[in-house]
């Protein structure tokens, strides 16, 4: 299967555009139900995290979708959303296999994307500076 | 292209109301969860159920707002429960904490027997 690009622009549930594609391409694959269930949340949080804190300039989210293994014998999919914006500050980032967790009082209310995409995703890669930040996730067939 | 929740309330019962749910819970979904939610507890309900099965995605800023309605419920001592969550939403809500605040029950029959005592 060819790979897939979107450019998405911040609208209201523009998410959704990129939760769609990610389950077509799972289907044609022939993942799991539960598995592209769980890279639907994490496409849907990869992307508003984007939409909400990257302050990109363009106001895009470009995501892009890459079937993994071969055409005969498809072995998961890895998609990367980028953006433009000014990066995630130092300190910021997510320490890695930190799934938050922890034991309470109640979880923070806000701050949750990075934490669910880690969670629900095999592998996940994070970069960023100042000229934007460019999430990779892999979900394994 | 937004696409609203909707949302069906069952109060018919003293205590305890359930809140079935029909779509993306986004931020102004729950939002609106929450407007119904804090309606049920001025009307004396202490104890929600929320059904989500008719919702498939959840996103963090509506998990949030899930966060404050069991805030709120600490605060008068009465309880949230969920039920018929998605595989994927009850791994989310696994990840996020929720479930040592809020009971999941398989679904709204079993929430019922067990929220009703």
């Amino acid at each position: 299967m060819q790979d897939v690009t979107l450019t998405l622009p911040m609208l209201p549930d523009m998410e959704l555009t990129a939760s769609k594609t990610a389950s077509a391409m799972g289907e044609h694959i022939r993942m799991s139900r539960d598995k592209i269930d769980e890279i639907q949340m994490a496409v849907v949080e990869a992307t508003i995290n984007a939409f909400e804190h990257s302050g990109s300039p363009d106001r895009k989210v470009r995501i892009h979708f890459h079937v993994l293994g071969t055409e005969g014998d498809p072995t998961g999919l890895q998609i990367t959303v980028t953006d433009h914006g000014t990066g995630i500050p130092d300190g910021r980032l997510p320490m890695p296999g930190n799934d938050g967790r922890k034991s309470a009082p109640l979880p923070q209310k806000r701050g949750h994307g990075l934490r669910i995409i880690n969670g629900l995703m095999d592998s996940v890669d994070i970069r960023s500076d100042e000229q934007g930040t460019t999430v990779v996730m892999t979900k394994l067939c | 292209m937004t696409e609203s929740l909707k949302l069906t309330v069952d109060d018919a019962r003293d205590d305890l109301a359930v809140i079935r749910t029909d779509g993306y819970i986004n931020n102004q979904g729950g939002e609106e969860i929450a407007r119904v939610a804090y309606e049920l507890i001025d009307k004396g309900h202490k104890k929600l159920l929320l059904d989500l099965s008719g919702t498939k995605i959840v996103n963090s800023i509506g998990i949030s707002i899930l966060i404050e309605i069991i805030e709120k419920m600490l605060e008068i001592d009465g309880k949230l429960a969920f039920c018929s969550l998605t595989p994927t939403i009850e791994k989310t809500f696994h990840i996020m904490g929720l479930a040592q605040y809020a009971s999941i029950y398989p679904d709204e029959e079993a929430a019922l027997q067990e929220l009703a005592v």
